[in-house]
């Protein structure tokens, strides 16, 4: 076991699958000689040459363009968007080429490609440079969309990725890059859990709260501040969030009977709707209380000074435990006033 | 007509710079650039004759497609009637390892490569989501999205490139996709890694109902320089002279010279699709004119001059292009509609449970229908039973194969 940073675990992933595979390479703008802005991908183009680790134009549908073509000759091309709120530019070349190249052609062509793609809020950046914009890909047919919480997933979810067959969304949290964690490089992938399960991290008993990518994290601090107050909560990392492992959360919310989604996202037609709705179709009996979603509100994501209010905090995912659980200032009947509350 | 076929310094380049090797009368005009690429073909009187057969049975196809649609067996059909030349002549440049990435309406390239006619027509009849497999034919799956394949055939050839391999990548575009972000993008990827990629534009004068004058206020081979790749403007109703510019593009990505943009300038002689009316924007006059720079007509002519095509030949090419009409509509009308449950089918590529319950679901649905009830269909949904489809999942369930997704 090494200790290690999610940025570097991302890189020793990269680097591990850029090793097993000469067809693997990784684009993007400045993974090369800069190694990425976040130095995910620095060394690579030193150790694996500038043919495998490709410094691109400024271009991101050009990026997922040439991907399709590489991966139509046989590549498995890691696209690296260097920011989130730069992917929709190259919105065509994956939801209307990449997600529907392997159906389309009758199962002939396989596009075997990973974008990642620094995905959240909260670190003061510029705009376009905090969106969470999982809910569109999770919405196409043909992609998987993936995110990771910790150094271990980063390092293994990652090399899945790129092991898998069909295309991959796979979202970073960037703030937490810096979180450091144990990492077992030597690890099986085959043994290790499937990039599409869902992986309980706390168990408890009186809240299921369901979330992914950085407010995992945060999830996890708010387990144990519950837990101060005599409240038990179940923390759920999703990890994949196309396909979604309802089973797992559901088998969480039977035994709560509560549940909390949480996610940096806008609340409409955001991740935790569907897995509201979908736990409510397999658990409503088991319900002793509303789905509640925290999530960012319905609005542009603001400017630095503001974003606090925009990105869920502790408080806000222990507010939402309140509600479900019909605590504090809410209705004692477990069902959250909806219409004007705060979310 | 410019002594040099390629030239990527515009500014010495006119409008009238277009390279033809025969005119509208079939005559042909020498030039020591343009015949070293017709060497064999001059050599070899069946090379030459082929090149007029293939023009003439892909006319046929075409209005064999057309009138499949107008009797209802086909949605819809892009004809590609007056483009004979441009796609005979650059389809019949490639080598078989070489790498076509098209637009819809490149029937005639689609012909070269192999693609039995019947394939052509399977999108068309709504029956499937390609006609073909790329790989049995070297040729990606026509694209829709305007311009998007220009990049997949410059990713291609990037990859052409890291094998150390000599094939390259073509992609087929038209005068409209010249405005798209992705054709310029694709220019400066292309150019960047000099990657072994031809793009071949048909500039038919129209998308739709735009003419290209919206699209440019500059003769399109002039984009050209500005991304620094070779252009050349040619006659794209000349076979010979197309024929002649691709296999030099083709030779400069071969041998490491990098990629090349061609404008052939052509003319749709007819509608965009078989949805379009044409009469409502474009003046009969213009379709006359181009009339007459008919590409098979002036062939025939040059042919006949050199005493190639008789009287039998011709009988011998028109009974080959009426066979090849019988065949497609015959293969056309024998097309059974697939089967619902194959909506589902290659999503993914790795097995995917909640696709799997979610088909499992449907069939279920379906499986209501069994006792001779009419099945679902887009035109009745009214009339549809309602075998609880408003069920959500299966309640505290979660088997797979319980409906619930």
């Amino acid at each position: 076991m090494t200790t290690l940073t999610l940025a570097k675990a991302l890189n020793a992933g990269l680097r591990r699958s850029l090793a097993n595979d000469d067809k693997v390479v990784v684009m993007g703008e400045d993974v090369g000689r800069l190694g990425g802005v976040y130095r995910v991908t620095d060394g690579l183009q030193k150790e694996f040459g500038p043919r495998r680790v490709l410094d691109t134009p400024l271009a991101e549908s050009g990026i997922l363009g040439t991907a399709v073509g590489l991966a139509y000759r046989g590549y498995r091309p890691v696209c690296e968007i260097q920011f989130d709120g730069f992917v929709y530019v190259a919105f065509d070349q994956i939801v209307s080429q990449l997600a529907k190249m392997h159906a389309r052609t009758g199962g002939a062509v396989r596009l075997p490609i990973t974008i990642r793609i620094p995905v959240g809020g909260g670190l003061g950046a510029a705009e376009h440079h905090s969106e969470s914009p999982e809910a569109y890909f999770a919405h196409t047919a043909g992609l998987r969309v993936v995110t990771v919480s910790d150094p271990q997933d980063a390092y293994t979810v990652l090399q899945q990725a790129i092991a898998c067959d069909d295309p991959v969304v796979f979202f970073e949290p960037k703030r937490r890059y810096h979180l450091k964690g144990e990492v077992n490089e030597a690890a099986d992938l085959r043994s290790a859990p499937p990039m599409d399960a869902a992986r309980v991290v706390v168990p408890g008993t009186d809240v299921t709260l369901v979330t992914f990518g950085s407010l995992v994290t945060t999830a996890r601090d708010a387990a144990v501040a519950a837990a101060d107050e005599g409240v038990s909560i179940e923390v759920v990392d999703l990890r994949s969030l196309s396909p979604i492992d309802h089973a797992t959360v559901a088998a969480s919310v039977r035994k709560t009977g509560r549940l909390v989604v949480a996610h940096e996202a806008p609340h409409q037609a955001g991740l935790g709707a569907e897995v509201a709705a979908a736990a409510t179709e397999r658990c409503f009996e088991h319900l002793e209380a509303a789905p509640f979603r925290v999530t960012g509100h319905d609005v542009p994501y603001p400017p630095a000074k503001l974003e606090q209010h925009q990105v869920p905090d502790l408080d806000r995912l222990l507010d939402g435990v309140d509600r479900v659980l019909g605590r504090g200032a809410y209705d004692e009947s477990g069902s959250p006033a909806f219409e004007g509350a705060a979310r | 007509m410019t002594p040099s076929t390629v030239d990527s310094r515009a500014e010495t380049r006119t409008t009238q710079d277009v390279v033809q090797v025969l005119d509208e009368t079939g005559e042909r005009h020498g030039s020591a650039e343009q015949d070293r690429w017709l060497e064999g073909l001059d050599a070899d009187p069946a090379l030459a004759l082929r090149l007029y057969e293939d023009m003439v049975v892909v006319r046929r196809i075409d209005a064999e497609a057309t009138a499949l649609q107008r009797q209802g067996e086909l949605a819809l059909w892009p004809p590609l009637l007056g483009q004979e030349a441009a796609q005979i002549g650059s389809g019949r440049a490639l080598r078989t390892d070489d790498f076509v990435f098209s637009s819809y309406r490149e029937h005639a390239v689609a012909y070269t490569r192999g693609v039995a006619l019947v394939d052509l027509v399977r999108v068309w009849r709504g029956v499937t989501a390609s006609g073909w497999d790329p790989y049995a034919v070297n040729m990606a799956t026509p694209q829709v999205i305007i311009g998007a394949q220009t990049l997949h055939a410059t990713g291609y050839a990037m990859g052409v490139q890291n094998d150390g391999a000599d094939s390259v990548a073509v992609a087929y575009l038209g005068d409209g996709a010249m405005s798209q972000g992705d054709v310029n993008e694709a220019f400066v990827f292309a150019a960047t890694y000099a990657a072994p990629v031809v793009f071949l534009c048909q500039n038919n004068q129209w998308a739709i109902s735009e003419p290209v004058t919206l699209q440019s206020t500059v003769p399109l081979v002039d984009r050209a320089a500005g991304f620094g790749l070779p252009g050349v403007r040619v006659d794209g109703n000349d076979v010979l002279a197309v024929l002649a510019v691709t296999r030099e593009a083709l030779d400069r990505a071969r041998t490491g010279g990098g990629p090349t943009f061609i404008e052939a300038v052509t003319y749709r002689m007819g509608p965009h699709t078989t949805a379009d009316d044409p009469t409502r924007y474009r003046d009969p006059a213009e379709l006359e004119t181009w009339a007459g720079r008919d590409p098979i007509a002036r062939y025939r002519t040059y042919l006949t001059g050199l005493g190639l095509l008789t009287e039998a030949e011709e009988a011998r090419v028109q009974g080959v292009a009426d066979q090849a009409a019988a065949e497609l509509r015959a293969g056309c009308i024998a097309l059974e509609d697939p089967s619902a449950l194959t909506i589902f089918d290659h999503v993914y590529a790795e097995p995917h449970a909640a696709l799997a319950a979610e088909r499992a679901a449907y069939a279920q649905y379906l499986e209501g229908f069994a006792d001779g009830d009419e099945a679902p269909g887009v035109d009745a949904p009214g009339e549809v039973a309602e075998p609880g489809t408003d069920e959500p999942g299966t309640g505290s369930t979660d088997a797979p194969t319980g409906g619930a997704r």
